[in-house]
């Protein structure tokens, strides 16, 4: 129950970890595959056995400095690796391989869509790498087993500055982010596969009577879907405030209070209730040099940076036309993206090529789980099948099932059209015989079209109808229209 | 019979003598003398004698064989064998078996070296004695009621009493050159970086570094050349477009022309007299030899074991966190939740130096410390190593003592762990800097206990610091001399 006078801001700050799509895990050459039988992705290094040492893996540096610079981080030329100590089970080394003061990336910002079709920035604060841990599976029959197939997989730990005011931005902001690094290749940003999981920091600044009251921070930790930070955001909003109003404590050093999220009552479960005083005794990791990230280095790592999809998505609206929404479903994915780019380039009509790709494309690529570029059809045929239609020779109806065919057979659509008979008629002379033949049948349907009543509308479109029925349907519809309507008219006694 | 590793290799490779008889004829001077000495936790004698076999079999159908081919060595038992425990004189590995051969091992395996057992240590390699092993007690074989050394205690006394031609160790502060100066044998720790790293279970990971233990300078030249060099596995070890390895037995016997050595006298006062005697008997030997003294400062040398015990036990609080009880290793029956798997499997099964390490190196990486512990220390460090580049700038080594002291009795300092540490004061700096140093033989006591002194010399000049101990070992026989058990 909200007071009269209060007016509240939501503030939320996001930790990101992200799942980078490495081949092998963070420290050592384990191959990173999921869905595999517990412990079977495992070497004495990612165990923590004694003596094993671990060994960086370049290409996720490359990964992960890459992401920084799309969210136009500071790029740090010397980095190094820190270890962070604490005790859980599915730590095998009890100490985490992680980077404390020298983060790969600082000091960026990402751009969100918002409601409006405006942008907001989001100030990120620092990105860095380091090695998850394993997994405790607690229903292995009264007790707690340890998978470590997921001990040292690299992952890419963001955190935001608590520029978020709505359960909407937060997300708004993870989704940017996990097409962000689905464009950049670097993480297939599976939410299914827990590759992407969010911990938001939430409070509220409740203004009452020229005053401003801020609420203890509490933290919501390990939501691994975009519903679930959602929701979790909008509860614990309602949530403090009550708790404001019953016991009106404000944040102080030391009350902050970490929950979990329940997913089936879509509440939020406490943890902690003190932030425990965790001295995780970071240290550099002296088993490891430090990384110097040399101008070269990081000029060939510039170089696989590519546009932004947010920055696409309103370059199609304005240079394409396109909806917001056509571009935002065409941006969601690199491939599309850049399949419909290759389209345009030689020539065809914006909407109508969205309206293949994102239509029948996008259903065939997801029937068979591959990117759009996969399918069997190209920009090239695609560009040939879009002209057809827009020059009349088929009808959209007709080129939708030639593109389906092409997308997973292959082909050439004018032999295509051919072979099924698919050429639509244009011949003016055989559609006025089929229209007046019609105009004779359809006594109520042409008056109504003729006094322009209620019905008219409707009217019209049923002759159209059967008139494209009579010709089998490869006529131009576009034709049958203009011929009716010449038809019609001369009936009204107009021109 | 000689046996030194390369009078056994040379005549095993030249057939005179079949590996499987010298196997034989160690593991015959093993049943004797281990039980007064005790310097095995595992004796390997099945597939040393395996290996042994396999040798000989291939000299007889005149195939090549490797530098160490036939030699029985010893191994320190922190170094991870897929062949029996891999133990670090814990209770914690005491039934741990590594799945993997730590790098040297490959190397010696490859070199068709003869393992025939793993020594003895202080536990996890804390400590200057072996009496910190949770498994055994090794005794020094010059006289059983003193200490053998260590950490790598077992490994000296092995070598020291012939139950093996040569032996590995692994010097964090002094843990080979220590035991094989009271041992009466030649110790090498090798510059961090040369020897890699993988397989050697952690104790101060920027300090840890595993070398030979040898009756002779040759030996020790000739066990680096085969664990020397890079390996991926170890991010510290260095490249060898860096620091190529060369042969370390190529020019052994050219003596150093215009030898130029460090001395610090001030540092030369704490030591016993007899020992302060010998070093100056060794400086004249290279004297008239036509080398220079050149005495110089350490400045900050004293303050290198402070420095070394704020660096070491912090690296050790992290790398033990591992003995936990979850994964291997010992875990308390007595635990009724997880929380005491973690407590009451470490408290049973560490033994107090180790877990006095732990709680110091805890302590000074706490947050409020850490700036006045460990970040001071490594400060220290890097004046320390300032130091030796200087000393190196002036001279083409150092000598010091190993130990203030020769070999003390069992017990005599297990009470007072700070004087235990304090005795490292000549080793310990070596390691802060990252250094090559050796320990080489050069006398005995009045109570007829070895008595050794310390070469030290620039990264990565194995070469010149094998060169300049062996111009003194060639002039004199204290590298000969056996203890009375081992005659």
């Amino acid at each position: 129950m909200m007071k009269m006078s209060d007016s509240y801001t939501i503030v939320v700050g996001l930790e990101i970890h992200i799942h980078l799509a490495t081949r092998s895990k963070m420290f050592c050459s384990c191959e990173l595959v999921y869905g595999q039988p517990p412990n079977t992705r495992v070497c004495p290094v990612c165990l923590g056995m004694p003596g094993t040492l671990p060994v960086m893996n370049k290409t996720a540096v490359e990964y992960a400095v890459l992401t920084a610079m799309a969210l136009r981080c500071q790029i740090a030329p010397l980095t190094k690796w820190d270890r962070k100590s604490y005790y859980y089970p599915d730590l095998p080394k009890n100490y985490q391989i992680s980077q404390y003061d020298l983060p790969i990336g600082s000091s960026g910002y990402i751009e969100i869509s918002q409601e409006d079709g405006g942008t907001k920035k989001i100030r990120i604060r620092r990105a860095h790498l380091e090695e998850d841990a394993g997994k405790n599976i607690h229903d292995a029959g009264g007790y707690t087993a340890v998978d470590l197939n997921r001990a040292g997989a690299p992952l890419l730990e963001i955190v935001t500055e608590p520029d978020m005011n709505s359960p909407v931005e937060v997300r708004a902001l993870a989704e940017e982010l996990r097409r962000i690094v689905r464009f950049l290749g670097v993480s297939e940003g599976d939410m299914q596969k827990g590759h992407m999981r969010f911990e938001p920091n939430i409070n509220l600044h409740i203004q009452r009577n020229g005053q401003v009251f801020k609420t203890p921070i509490t933290e919501v930790k390990n939501l691994n879907s975009f519903r679930a930070l959602e929701r979790s955001i909008a509860y614990e909003a309602r949530r403090q405030y009550e708790e404001f109003l019953e016991i009106g404590r404000t944040l102080q050093m030391g009350n902050k209070k970490t929950f979990g999220w329940d997913d089936e009552q879509e509440i939020t479960v406490l943890q902690r209730e003190k932030e425990e005083a965790h001295d995780y005794r970071y240290f550099p990791e002296p088993d490891l040099v430090p990384v110097r990230l040399t101008p070269e280095w990081l000029a060939e790592i510039e170089s696989r940076l590519c546009e932004l999809p947010l920055a696409m998505e309103r370059r199609f609206q304005r240079e394409y036309g396109l909806s917001r929404y056509d571009a935002g479903v065409l941006t969601a994915e690199r491939a599309t993206a850049e399949f419909f780019e290759q389209t345009m380039r030689l020539g065809a009509e914006p909407k109508r090529v969205c309206n293949f790709l994102t239509q029948a494309g996008l259903k065939i690529a997801n029937e068979l789980s591959v990117p759009i570029d996969r399918l069997r059809i190209t920009p090239e045929t695609l560009a040939k099948l879009a002209q057809m239609v827009e020059s009349g020779l088929v009808s959209t109806t007709a080129a939708n099932l030639v593109f389906e065919q092409i997308a997973r057979e292959g082909g050439e659509p004018e032999v295509i059209v051919r072979e099924k008979n698919l050429l639509q008629s244009s011949d003016g002379g055989q559609i006025e015989v089929l229209a007046e033949a019609v105009i004779a049948e359809q006594p109520q349907a042409v008056r109504d079209v003729v006094e322009e009543n209620k019905k008219a509308k409707k009217a019209l479109g049923f002759l159209m109808g059967q008139i494209i029925q009579k010709a089998g349907g490869q006529v131009n519809p576009k034709l049958v229209s203009q011929i009716l309507q010449q038809k019609l008219n001369a009936l009204k006694g107009k021109p | 019979m000689e046996w030194t590793v390369r009078a056994l290799q040379e005549q095993i490779s030249a057939g005179q003598i079949r590996s499987e008889e010298v196997v034989k004829a160690f593991f015959e001077r093993i049943d004797k003398i281990e039980p007064q000495v005790g310097a095995f936790l595992t004796l390997l004698k099945e597939t040393a004698y395996e290996q042994a076999r396999s040798v000989d079999e291939k000299i007889a159908a005149g195939q090549p064989v490797g530098p160490l081919a036939g030699v029985p060595l010893a191994i320190k038992d922190n170094l991870c064998m897929t062949v029996g425990p891999t133990t670090c004189a814990s209770k914690m590995l005491e039934h741990f078996y590594s799945p993997y051969n730590a790098h040297v091992v490959e190397n010696l395996k490859a070199a068709d070296a003869v393992i025939v057992g793993k020594t003895n240590m202080d536990e996890f390699a804390m400590g200057s004695s072996t009496e910190n092993s949770g498994l055994k007690r090794t005794c020094n074989p010059w006289n059983t009621s003193r200490v053998p050394g260590g950490s790598s205690g077992g490994s000296a006394a092995a070598v020291a009493a012939r139950m093996c031609a040569a032996a590995l160790g692994s010097d964090t502060g002094g843990s080979i050159r220590q035991p094989a100066g009271f041992c009466g044998v030649v110790g090498l720790k090798p510059t961090y970086g040369r020897v890699s790293r993988y397989g050697l279970v952690a104790y101060g990971s920027s300090l840890d570094q595993i070398g030979p233990i040898t009756q002779t300078v040759e030996d020790s030249a000739i066990l680096l050349n085969v664990i020397a060099g890079y390996d991926s596995r170890d991010s510290t070890c260095v490249s060898e477009d860096i620091a190529p390895v060369p042969d370390y037995t190529a020019d052994l016997e050219q003596p150093f022309e215009g030898l130029r050595i460090a001395v610090v006298e001030s540092l030369l006062e704490g030591a016993q007299i007899e020992v302060q005697q010998v070093i100056a008997e060794v400086l004249k030997i290279y004297e008239a030899q036509g080398a220079q003294l050149v005495p110089i400062q350490m400045p900050h040398f004293d303050y290198a074991i402070s420095a070394y015990y704020v660096i070491a036990t912090a690296e050790a609080s992290s790398n033990l966190a591992r003995y936990d009880g979850v994964h291997y290793g010992y875990r308390s029956s007595r635990a009724q939740d997880y929380i005491e798997v973690y407590s009451k499997s470490r408290d049973e099964a560490l033994g107090p130096e180790v877990k006095r390490r732990i709680m110091l190196g805890t302590f000074a990486l706490s947050s409020g410390y850490y700036d006045a512990y460990y970040l001071k220390a490594l400060k220290v460090r890097n004046l320390i190593r300032e130091d030796f580049t200087r000393a190196f700038e002036q001279a083409d080594c150092l000598m010091l003592p190993v130990s203030p002291t020769t070999a003390f009795r069992l017990g005599e300092k297990t009470a007072d762990p700070l004087q235990m540490y304090l005795a490292d004061i000549y080793t310990i700096a070596v390691n802060l800097a990252g250094v090559p140093a050796a320990s080489i033989p050069c006398g005995l006591d009045r109570s007829r206990l070895p008595i050794g002194f310390q070469i030290v010399t620039a990264p990565f000049t194995e070469q010149t610091l094998l060169r300049i101990a062996r111009m003194y070992e060639r002039c004199t026989c204290w590298h000969q001399q056996l203890p009375e058990i081992a005659q």
